[in-house]
């Protein structure tokens, strides 16, 4: 499988959207993303996201350190080789390449629904304000807009339907098994 | 029909509410064109020719009257005039602006229609038979299983970027496919529970298509019980999603996938994903089959005489205009003394499946005068009253005559299909609709039209075969061959239960040479059938080509 590129840092603080459990908010990022050739921060307890090759390589002194760490994938890895590696983890990044790419809406289903990540899953890349409802819907629960994308236009259109026929991760049950 | 409670009726109009904010958005230049141009493709909206072109969904082809005035409404509103009925029972708006679409979308959701999904790469319009419900063949009524789907499909978050577009068609008549559900991504075939009883499922089938790459499905799986249909339907779009290809739009579609695996291959995988989901929460109920299945229930019908008596005397009466009508355009029904009645939208001389705002009006107000308030459009792109008292048959044809929708052409060699060709589509290399009209103009005697039988005649402008040339008894294809617009003609093709795919007979014609050699076409066969029993499709598979290329190139 092709390694997707790091995902490109923005300069300045980096503000993501997050579904918390007062809902979703704008929040400041304060996750460290590393190249794999980064050292690791000095500041210990800064989490880190790191590449999946990285992971396996450094697994020792990632656990070692203070802070968390979680990985980013590429939206068309396969859910069933990831899975065993990403279940434990607080953060897992999905790098969406190009927003028609519909793969990563499968992988972060199946993650959710089939493997039982619990962990928080996020949407970086390509990654654009009208795709969130859906996104949400497959069981992402933050996202990083792709630089010069509104993040008020992207709270506004995570909520563009109050009502979903089918079952998804957010909802195991269709609307059939709701309708009253 | 299908009625709307308040969760259907939310969604469409949060639909509306959305895409009035991405408008706004891309007028104000906060969505760049190519960000927008999925999520207007997702609400029917294309970039044509000369303007946008707006599609609307007509789910499974069925419109209530109101509805159809509504199209009517808007088409004089925001359009000029008319609509255009597709291939896949859908309406098309050729000029509309985009700062008015909200506007239609805002009308449409008033009488619980939409543009949702009738294009970009996702799960399209679901597509039936439109004879479903009072069918004489029909085992199940499919549309209930067209609606259930239809929700499914809605929105679903996981397929709404799929590789390529996406097409599913439902059969209910298990020995007469009208829904061409051999040619569509998938085709759902009503069966009967082969243990027996009462049951029945469903066979489904995959890979099928036209395009540049026509293909025809193979079964998936021979027997589906019934309540497993949406989590089987979505073990498949999930194979499809991951491992569809995504390199080459050409390429895209399922049937490449299913070709390059191999049906046991993909069937495996599919099996493989669906005892993963199977029996879960997506297991339809009892109570949404019955919820749904309450909406298709037969309206009120008259307890009358048999009159398939009265309608084969109106055939061979001395009204010729009537009888030739009621002899192509009238079908039986499975009411005693109901007549099903095809509105041909293929006159003489006008472009197949327009309709203008009065016709519409017209066919809504003969839905409620004579009918249940029920219209369907058809694949084919004619319309049909499918409840009419066969007693009322000679004032419906007077009344339809009277606003040029009897041309007695249904499943005749004019009654033809054809895409918008290159008088209005980007993509084409040749005019589509022009040749439609001549051929229509130049078999004008209609005791030879009713001779030659039924004959599908099917075109393309160009390779992606809109307008189905694969499929058609006579198939022709509008080529480039250096700047003019040349011809290929296609024998043998068919999208029902036998379907086929034709095969290009010779070279091909140019422009002023092919409505000529389409009536050669039919002349050889008609001076060489067995009898008048032997269908133009029949005559092709037995004769061969060698008896048409003879008169059409001189040699064999």
């Amino acid at each position: 499988m092709a390694t997707p590129e790091t995902p490109q840092l923005h300069p300045g603080a980096r503000r993501i959207i997050r579904i918390g459990d007062a809902g979703p908010e704008i929040v400041i990022d304060h996750w460290q993303r590393l190249g794999d050739d980064d050292p690791l921060p000095s500041f210990d307890a800064l989490p880190v996201l790191v590449s999946r090759s990285r992971a396996a390589a450094d697994r020792a002194a990632l656990d070692a350190r203070v802070g968390s760490w979680g990985v980013w994938l590429a939206g068309d890895a396969a859910p069933e080789d990831v899975a065993p590696e990403v279940l434990g983890l607080p953060l897992v990044a999905i790098v969406v390449p190009k927003f028609t790419d519909g793969r990563h809406f499968s992988l972060a289903t199946l993650l959710r629904t089939r493997y039982g990540f619990v962990g928080e899953l996020r949407a970086v890349g390509d990654v654009l304000p009208d795709q969130l409802f859906y996104m949400r819907r497959c069981g992402y629960t933050s996202f990083e807009l792709k630089p010069g994308k509104s993040l008020d236009t992207g709270l506004r259109t995570l909520d563009a339907f109050s009502v979903s026929y089918q079952a998804a991760a957010d909802d195991a049950r269709p609307l059939y098994r709701r309708r009253v | 029909m299908y009625r709307y409670d308040h969760y259907d009726q939310t969604i469409v109009d949060q639909r509306v509410a959305q895409f009035r904010d991405q408008v706004s958005r891309r007028l104000s230049g906060e969505i760049s064109e190519d960000e927008f141009k999925p999520l207007r493709l997702q609400n029917g909206l294309y970039m044509q020719l000369h303007a946008y072109m707006l599609r609307v969904a007509i789910p499974y082809g069925l419109l209530s009257s109101r509805q159809l005035r509504k199209l009517a409404e808007v088409s004089r509103k925001y359009d000029r005039g008319y609509g255009h009925f597709s291939t896949r029972q859908n309406i098309q708006y050729n000029w509309p602006r985009l700062q008015d679409v909200p506007k239609i979308l805002a009308e449409l959701a008033t009488v619980e229609m939409h543009s949702i999904q009738t294009s970009g790469n996702c799960i399209r319009n679901t597509t039936s038979d439109h004879l479903a419900g009072v069918a004489r063949d029909e085992l199940v009524d499919p549309r209930v299983y067209c609606e259930i789907i239809r929700q499914w499909s809605t929105f679903h978050p996981e397929f709404a970027f799929l590789p390529r577009k996406f097409k599913i068609a439902v059969t209910g008549a298990p020995t007469a496919d009208r829904a061409a559900v051999r040619v569509h991504d998938i085709g759902v075939r009503v069966v009967p529970d082969p243990e027996g009883g009462d049951d029945y499922g469903f066979q489904i089938l995959v890979g099928g298509g036209l395009g540049r790459t026509p293909r025809i499905a193979q079964v998936c799986r021979e027997f589906l019980p019934r309540e497993q249909l949406l989590s089987y339907l979505e073990a498949i779009l999930r194979v499809y999603n991951r491992h569809g290809r995504r390199d080459n739009k050409f390429k895209a579609r399922i049937k490449i996938l299913v070709g390059a695996l191999g049906i046991a291959e993909f069937k495996g995988q599919v099996e493989e994903e669906w005892a993963q989901i199977r029996d879960g929460a997506m297991t339809l109920t009892q109570a949404e089959f019955d919820r749904v299945a309450a909406y298709f229930q037969d309206p009120d019908y008259a307890e009358l005489e048999p009159s398939d008596l009265f309608v084969d005397s109106l055939k061979l009466g001395k009204d010729r205009t009537l009888g030739r009508w009621v002899a192509s355009n009238v079908i039986g029904h499975k009411i005693p003394g109901y007549s099903i009645v095809m509105v041909s939208l293929k006159p003489k001389g006008k472009p197949p499946g327009d309709a203008t705002a009065e016709q519409m009006e017209l066919v809504a107000d003969l839905a409620d005068r004579y009918g249940f308030g029920r219209v369907v459009v058809t694949h084919e792109q004619n319309l049909v009253l499918p409840d009419v008292e066969s007693r009322h048959l000679p004032e419906v044809h007077a009344q339809l005559s009277a606003s040029s929708l009897a041309e007695p052409n249904v499943g005749k060699v004019t009654d033809i299909i054809a895409c918008p060709g290159l008088d209005y589509c980007n993509l084409a290399n040749a005019r589509s609709i022009p040749i439609a009209t001549e051929i229509g103009e130049r078999i004008d005697d209609l005791d030879y039209l009713h001779d030659l039988g039924d004959i599908s005649l099917n075109i393309s402008g160009c390779i992606n075969a809109c307008g189905h040339h694969h499929v058609g008894n006579i198939g022709i294809l509008g080529i480039d061959k250096q700047g003019e617009e040349f011809y290929q003609l296609m024998l043998g093709g068919s999208s029902s239960d036998d379907a086929s795919l034709g095969r290009i007979l010779g070279p091909a014609f140019p422009r002023a040479e092919v409505v000529e050699a389409v009536a050669t076409v039919l002349r050889t066969y008609i001076d060489q059938r067995e009898s008048a029993d032997e269908r133009f499709l029949d005559y092709v598979r037995r004769a061969g080509f060698e008896p048409f290329k003879e008169r059409l190139y001189g040699d064999a």
